[in-house]
């Protein structure tokens, strides 16, 4: 598949470019267009594009089984947030204890925020990586998942720097259509860049046999601390990206659910595609609004039902279950959009058409 | 000149004393081979030499450096690569990734030039696309470049994996049993190959193997173990003649055979 993509490349650069300026136009349509509502939903879609893709890196691409992302993207998130907030706003929010001096007096432009965001999170991507790759499979599941939440408890608790449970409030909502999209894009990208480049080869070949990879000269460690650290930059990013869209942060918003969210993602999509994972981060959004309706209150004649909280988790984790019994390749495998297979497909398609008349 | 040497070498899992008191000295362009019966410690031998297992105890040398204890990733680096008894090869990927991922190691390009695919990237990764398409051909594989590895039928399975073991530019190769499931055309095949890529990349050669067709057709010196100590060596005719030998490898009953 590989040498089909790089042989028609002029055709395919222009193709990938005309879809990009098309995405941007339907932008800037839904901009004046879409009622409040609507441009959410698209800013969260790009947000969990760049979110799974991210981490189907480190799981899928590499095959390192973690369950972190949860503290990457509240890592990102508050670095940012903290960054942004205004020193008068800050006085007012850190009512129990003060924010401490450097962070007190700070305010950054977004765009320097999200930046160090990225470098924050990569940073603690990259020291985590040191005892967490001591270890394989089941145990760094665990590992992963308890620093998880270490992050969350700290978070809780460091009321001078994160205002405790009470979070953070009032930040500018700078996050638009067009810095959520474009560094989706950056970040497709980028891992599409990385994947298909002889360092991804190295993480692939990590995944399919990490005793062989060693044998053939892959410095194993290397390139799994490089996946992780990686995919710690793009969703610390992400993080600040959605604190400017939400404007409000707390320690509750990053449990062990979003990431579990992630994962159902990246798992629906097809481990290790990148064009799985963004295919099922849209139907995760919009389905996760379609299916609002579960949790509310309905009555089947006379009965009165209360809605559920949480019912939507239930069929999410449902989905997961069913697919990961009946249809472990996902959506995609692990194969991805080429333009060369899309053309085929439409060719067989236009044939069968012509066929049936 | 002494390519290789290991001094004593010593495996000890708990209670079991996998090789004990292990010597071995290969100058550069032998082909030797290292024989013994199943569980004699043979594959022990080959972990501790490529970093997989730490020696208990001894010492290893390559090229008069000591490496025992390396990551096997530094080891092949230094020029010792290896199949597997039981074929590793990346089932998922395609056959010429399989062989391309061998020369990730010699890369010069960091990632972020990978990302940005600068014209030193570029001119790497046609460099290791040809190289590799170039190793195919020697095993026959050029057909199959774009598929799974997983597709493969047994034999080409193996000679992807010494195409995989060639391409980290090793200077000496270990098999582990090349020739294990084969039928006796492709085994006779297998010999000459091995001899070809002997001369043609200036080889030397430490093989494990059971079909005493190859190690005897092939093996200028023959080092045998049993229960993890070695019992006999010397040419292949000295080997088939010792009667040590018979009676640990072949049995009671094995005397005359294939021997």
């Amino acid at each position: 598949m590989g040498v089909d993509f790089l042989m028609n490349k002029p055709r395919d650069r222009i193709l990938t470019g005309l879809s990009i300026i098309g995405l941007f136009t339907f932008l800037y349509w839904a901009k004046g267009n879409a009622s409040e509502y609507q441009i959410r939903l698209l800013n969260n879609c790009a947000i969990f594009i760049t979110l799974a893709v991210s981490y189907n890196l480190i799981n899928g691409i590499c095959g390192q089984f973690s369950l972190e992302p949860n503290a990457f993207v509240a890592i990102g998130a508050y670095t940012s947030s903290l960054l942004t907030i205004s020193p008068a706003e800050k006085q007012v929010s850190f009512i129990i204890e003060p924010l401490i001096w450097p962070l007190s007096v700070i305010s950054l432009p977004f765009w320097l925020s999200l930046l160090a965001a990225g470098v924050v999170t990569a940073f603690l991507a990259f020291l985590m990586g040191f005892p967490v790759f001591r270890v394989r499979g089941d145990y760094l599941a665990i590992v992963t998942l308890g620093f998880g939440e270490v992050v969350r408890v700290v978070a809780n608790n460091l009321q001078n720097i994160t205002n405790g449970p009470l979070g953070l409030k009032g930040l500018v909502p700078h996050t638009n259509l067009w810095w959520s999209f474009g560094f989706m894009i950056f970040t497709l990208f980028f891992i599409w860049r990385l994947t298909k480049s002889s360092f991804g080869r190295a993480m692939k070949a990590i995944r399919e046999d990490e005793v062989a990879a060693e044998a053939m000269g892959i410095r194993s460690f290397r390139y799994k601390m490089m996946a992780f650290t990686v995919s710690g930059f793009f969703e610390g990013i992400a993080g600040g990206l959605l604190a400017h869209l939400i404007t409000t942060i707390s320690p509750a918003l990053f449990t062990f659910f979003l990431t579990f969210n992630l994962l159902i993602i990246i798992v629906v999509g097809g481990l290790g595609s990148i064009t799985g994972s963004v295919i099922s981060s849209v139907l995760f959004v919009f389905g996760s609004e379609a299916l609002r309706a579960v949790e509310e209150p309905f009555s089947i004649g006379s009965l009165q039902i209360p809605g559920i909280p949480g019912m939507r988790m239930v069929i999410f984790a449902i989905i997961l279950i069913i697919v990961m019994i009946f249809a472990r390749q996902g959506i995609m495998g692990r194969g991805e959009f080429s333009w060369q297979r899309l053309m085929d497909g439409l060719r067989r398609a236009e044939g069968r058409l012509r066929n049936s008349r | 000149m002494t390519l290789f040497s290991a001094e004593h070498l010593a495996m000890i899992f708990g209670g079991l004393t996998a090789v004990d008191d292990f010597s071995l000295e290969i100058k550069g362009g032998d082909l030797i081979g290292l024989i013994g019966p199943n569980g004699a410690g043979k594959t022990t031998v080959f972990n501790m030499i490529t970093g997989n297992l730490k020696p208990t105890q001894g010492k290893i040398f390559f090229q008069g450096e000591e490496i025992t204890g390396l990551k096997p990733n530094a080891i092949t680096r230094r020029g010792i690569a290896r199949t597997f008894q039981n074929i590793r090869l990346f089932q998922d990927l395609p056959v010429i990734e399989n062989v391309m991922i061998s020369y990730h190691g010699r890369l010069h390009s960091s990632f972020i030039g990978a990302v940005l695919q600068t014209p030193l990237y570029n001119r790497e990764e046609k460099e290791m696309r040809d190289g590799a398409m170039a190793l195919l051909q020697r095993v026959r594989l050029t057909d199959f470049a774009n598929e799974r590895a997983g597709v493969l039928s047994y034999g080409q399975q193996r000679r992807l994996e010494i195409a995989r073991a060639l391409a980290t530019n090793p200077k000496l190769l270990l098999l582990d049993e090349p020739a294990a499931g084969m039928n006796p055309q492709e085994t006779q095949e297998l010999m000459d190959f091995i001899l070809k890529i002997k001369e043609g990349f200036k080889l030397t050669v430490l093989l494990i193997e059971h079909d005493m067709r190859v190690v005897m057709g092939i093996c200028q010196w023959i080092k045998v173990l049993d229960y993890g100590a070695a019992i006999a060596e010397g040419t292949p005719k000295e080997i088939q003649n010792n009667p040590q030998v018979i009676a640990a490898y072949l049995g009671e009953a094995g005397g005359k055979g294939t021997a």
